[in-house]
């Protein structure tokens, strides 16, 4: 635990001591809730179809998969007429693409966005390196498979896929989340327990509470 | 005094109206400016599709009162704006809740929603919320200072704090608008537009790439809906009073349509080929350019 994180005395510009406690202060502790779909069918179809139509990416690249996320914004491309935008703030993006390796030290980062993720949230894994570590499968330091840590919608395989595969993988996912299949947000709280076990596994200075949202 | 109840599903009818032009011609604008770069750009309906999603979001976490005021008072802002302005001249049905002094309710309510929006990202405690906000405030006010003198200027021009009355003192051709009647003021008023439309070289306080979307860094799921809807009825709104202000008013929803996006387009072809000012060269513009045209607007009145 880092010392900054320990519950300590402050002294506020007044004069006045008072008690910080990080963990608690500035964290919420309240664990994920598994959200039911909306009672009426129809409703949550209407919303699904919602869901699919307008997907917010966060702008958010953790390995070198990242560059080929660029070229959907361009004119060749264009990922903005299916519906598809990048975000700059995970509080409003609905998709994480995990695009490529993913350092041990980039998953705490990834973990803390994607809890700050509203329900429901899809995960992507862009390129083999989340499927099971690709050219990094003996590295000391990078995760191999991704679904042990963040339930993931969808994989995109290649190494580096090419943007074409991105846009198909896209397309593809509108369809999982339009048959409501995409449940990956409840998933993460109902296997809460297995989840932060395996992450606890890997990172070695966990310097945060269970879930941070 | 006689309440005509008419106007009460008249103004719910002008808010639907609005609310709906005012996503389509968000999105044509995209559409167009995604054009200029070669793109095709979204849908026409996409923001539509937005709104729903983000109004089906299933979670939502609050900060705080404020946190959750702050989208409450900018749509109030908008639809205030919209509701004490009449629409069409001449309509009862659209003269909405106007009343005599409207022209100073209506510049109180085009601060309204930043102050409120300002408080609400303030208490998310987000540090680019903060940022966003300080810079946010001091461009506001020194854009609306060129946009009051612009107002003071047509007051004192045709006597009244009435829009109906200085939309009726335009009627009878296009040689009457204040555009040509007053164009000092119209320079002053259009100069503080661009300020105010969110757009470069005036977008600092977004600044999509710098500090990731500034004041609504923390708003999410029903709390962006809510933003999101006022995204659609506020610029319209303050277009309209521009338009009854400065350019001879409508007296039917085409020509409303179609002098609203003539307007919105000014600041959208200045903002298509415009980089972006830091927030002292925006200050020092305005009340190096604008301001100075506002006051010889009041003087020359």
């Amino acid at each position: 635990m880092k010392a900054e994180l320990e519950k300590r005395l402050v002294k506020g510009p007044d004069g006045v001591e008072f008690e910080v406690e990080p963990l608690r202060d500035y964290y919420c502790e309240a664990l994920p809730q598994v959200q039911r779909p909306a009672y009426l069918h129809i409703v949550e179809d209407l919303f699904n179809w919602a869901r699919a139509e307008s997907i917010w990416i966060l702008g958010f690249g953790t390995g070198c998969g990242a560059i080929e996320m660029r070229p959907l914004m361009t004119p060749r491309f264009d990922a903005y007429r299916y519906g598809i935008q990048w975000r700059p703030t995970p509080r409003q993006a609905n998709l994480f693409v995990i695009s490529g390796y993913l350092s041990v030290k980039t998953l705490k980062r990834v973990i803390r966005s994607y809890e700050q993720m509203q329900n429901p949230k899809y995960v992507v894994g862009l390129g083999s390196c989340t499927i099971n570590g690709g050219m990094y499968f003996d590295s000391y330091n990078t995760i191999k498979r991704l679904d042990q840590y963040l339930p993931v919608d969808l994989y995109i395989a290649g190494c580096m896929p090419r943007p074409e595969a991105l846009l198909a993988g896209f397309l593809e996912l509108k369809k999982l989340i339009r048959a409501g299949k995409a449940e990956g947000a409840n998933q993460y709280a109902e296997n809460f327990a297995w989840y932060k076990a395996n992450q606890k596994q890997v990172i070695h200075d966990w310097d945060m509470p269970d879930y941070n949202w | 005094m006689t309440f005509d109840w008419m106007r009460i599903p008249g103004s719910l009818l002008t808010l639907f109206i609005v609310f709906n032009y005012g996503l389509l011609l968000n999105a044509l604008i995209a559409k167009i400016a995604a054009r200029v770069g070669r793109r095709h750009g979204i849908p026409l309906w996409q923001n539509y599709v937005d709104l729903i999603k983000n109004y089906g979001q299933r979670s939502a976490i609050s900060h705080g009162v404020h946190f959750y005021l702050g989208p409450v008072f900018r749509l109030t802002g908008g639809i205030g704006l919209l509701l004490f302005v009449p629409t069409l001249y001449g309509s009862d049905l659209f003269a909405n809740l106007s009343f005599a002094g409207d022209l100073i309710l209506a510049l109180y309510f085009v601060f309204f929603g930043t102050l409120g929006m300002a408080l609400g990202a303030a208490e998310s405690g987000h540090p680019y919320a903060a940022i966003g906000v300080s810079r946010g405030l001091s461009q506001v006010t020194a854009a609306e200072l060129p946009f009051a003198l612009a107002v003071f200027a047509v007051a004192l021009q045709y006597q009244t704090l009435s829009v109906t009355e200085i939309v009726a003192a335009q009627q009878g051709g296009i040689l009457n608008w204040t555009l040509f009647t007053n164009p000092l003021a119209v320079a002053a008023a259009m100069l503080s537009f661009l300020g105010s439309m969110m757009r470069p070289p005036f977008d600092l306080v977004l600044a999509p790439q710098e500090i990731p979307i500034g004041p609504p860094t923390e708003y999410h799921s029903s709390y962006l809906a809510l933003m999101q809807t006022n995204r659609a009825i506020f610029p319209i709104a303050k277009i309209i009073i521009y338009m009854n202000l400065f350019f001879g008013g409508a007296t039917s929803w085409p020509v409303l349509f179609l002098k609203v996006f003539l307007i919105y387009m000014v600041s959208v072809l200045v903002g298509v080929v415009s980089p972006r000012f830091r927030v002292e060269q925006s200050i020092r513009w305005f009340l190096i350019w604008a301001v100075p045209i506002g006051i010889l607007a009041i003087l020359w009145v």
